[in-house]
């Protein structure tokens, strides 16, 4: 036998094997988490996916292809103004990071061909935390208000890190060669007010159907009361775009709307059933076709297909190892609370460092966050690690290292642990 | 030709790679294919957003996974 090549296979089996042999059913706490990870996984299909993850694949998918990512690029470019270039390199991961994927290139060719070191340092901290699948679902499981801190701190810290870094390593910015890269030209086939109100219904869309709270009276439960028909009134609107600006047959467009309004006069207790009738529609719509219509839907599928596996294996592991809220899993929440239960300088420390070096996937910092939270753990160190989180890992470390040198990212790693720790020092006194 | 498909090992740079390779097969042209996936070299290529294709040196599409029937046309198929 080749043991050189067939170790891997028979450690890998004795290591399953071991595990499945003690495997601890039986044992209350074991099994208790394994209730507890498939009730996690119900209540995220129940309450998340319909309303909220699919429109927010198609808003991602949208940006992809409608919005010129050339034009943002121009800004990032050798020959940018400079302080706008870290403007624009805080903010673009809305537009230029929607896939994890493309994150890193563009931080190699910011630093290497474009802008430099500081905005190139600013988009790798702000870009994975403001896409906009992850401000979404921050937002909805984690509620408004730390979606909101999530986006504000990373896009403020992001400067702050990319100015420190391009100070400290002035001298040799000043020196180096940059080679112009290549700026694909775009053409815009639709004026920008256009885009924007194109933009503006689907996250309307978004926002109304998961609009929550009805309790308390005032502005709140009057939107809440009404949120079906101005999700309605939204859709209506998009379809409408859709027939003379995106230039749909609309013939067509009147045929994918139909079921939905049909379900909707029919069932009007069930307004979900009309809201996925809706985005079946608008499937089958966009998906035969060959223009950038079409690539709109596929861009969406490719999210969808990308991230709805991940994080649903996320979900299942925090609620394995965590619980639900108020539940506990496989870890004691007395360890949770312990170790970050406070908002002191230790467990926000403690928080930004993990997070640093721990890989997550898109998306799965959510659910997992939900866990800790659910176990004790304060809003600040939870806002310290969902900045530190995504936005590094010992993988990418390596990557970010092969690109910039050791020491470099020894600093950036440093900066990004002590702004984190800031921002939930803060976050954590202030809320 | 030589074309080469930049990105890291992600989903869309994968089906770039198909892609262009399905073209390749069905217009009948014969190419060097080559996956580039450091990202040193990417950004040499003048490559912003991944996936790209680069064509003799020429960038045809970058940040998203070109159709089939681009790829035909930039290789004359």
């Amino acid at each position: 036998m080749e043991w050189q090549r067939e170790w891997k296979p028979l450690a890998l089996m004795v290591v399953v094997f071991l595990a499945v042999y003690h495997l601890p059913v039986g044992i209350p706490r074991f099994d208790n988490a394994i209730q507890e990870a498939l009730e996690l996984v119900r209540w995220y299909a129940r309450e998340h996916v319909l309303l909220c993850l699919i429109p927010a694949f198609f808003i991602a998918g949208a940006i992809a292809v409608f919005v010129s990512q050339a034009s943002v690029l121009k800004y990032l470019g050798a020959g940018a103004n400079k302080v706008l270039a870290y403007g624009v390199a805080s903010v673009s991961g809305t537009v230029l990071a929607v896939c994890s994927c493309t994150v890193l290139p563009l931080f190699a060719g910011i630093y290497r061909m474009g802008a430099g070191l500081g905005p190139a340092a600013a988009f790798l901290y702000a870009g994975p935390a403001i896409n906009v699948l992850a401000i979404v679902l921050t937002a909805r499981v984690l509620g408004a208000e730390m979606g909101i801190a999530r986006a504000v701190a990373a896009i403020a810290f992001s400067i702050v890190i990319g100015l420190a870094m391009h100070w400290i390593f002035r001298k040799e910015e000043q020196e180096k060669q940059l080679a112009q890269a290549a700026q694909p030209q775009v053409e815009s086939s639709r004026p920008l007010w256009q885009n924007a109100l194109f933009f503006g219904a689907m996250i309307g869309i978004l926002v109304f159907a998961n609009w929550g709270g009805g309790e308390g009276g005032g502005f709140w439960s009057l939107v809440a009361a009404y949120r079906w028909w101005l999700t309605s009134l939204l859709a209506l609107l998009l379809g409408i775009m859709l027939m003379f600006w995106f230039g749909l047959p609309k013939g067509q467009v009147l045929l994918a709307g139909a079921p939905a309004l049909v379900l909707a006069l029919v069932f009007p207790s069930q307004p979900t059933l009309a809201f996925i009738a809706g985005f079946i529609g608008l499937s089958l719509l966009l998906g035969r076709r060959e223009d950038e219509n079409g690539t709109w839907f596929k861009e969406s599928w490719d999210f969808a297909k990308q991230i709805l596996p991940l994080l649903l294996l996320g979900v299942l592991v925090a609620g394995l190892l965590l619980g639900r809220p108020g539940q506990e899993g496989l870890i004691p929440s007395e360890w949770v609370s312990r170790a970050v239960g406070d908002n002191s300088l230790g467990a926000n420390f403690f928080a930004s460092l993990v997070g640093a070096f721990m890989y997550f996937a898109t998306l799965t910092e959510i659910p997992i966050l939900q866990g800790l939270i659910g176990n004790g753990m304060h809003k600040g160190p939870a806002l310290a690690l969902l900045l530190a989180g995504p936005a590094l890992s010992l993988p990418n470390m390596l990557v970010i290292r092969s690109l910039i040198g050791t020491l470099k990212t020894v600093i950036f790693i440093a900066l990004v642990v002590v702004m984190a720790t800031i921002s939930g020092l803060l976050y954590g006194a202030l809320f | 030709m030589e074309i080469k498909v930049c990105g890291p090992d992600c989903a869309k740079c994968h089906e770039t790679e198909r892609v262009v390779r399905e073209a390749l097969d069905e217009a009948g042209v014969t190419a060097q294919v080559v996956k580039v996936s450091d990202f040193n070299e990417i950004a040499k290529l003048g490559v912003f957003t991944t996936p790209a294709v680069v064509i003799d040196g020429q960038i045809k599409c970058s940040g998203k996974t070109p159709t089939k029937k681009e790829v035909m046309a930039w290789i004359g198929g």
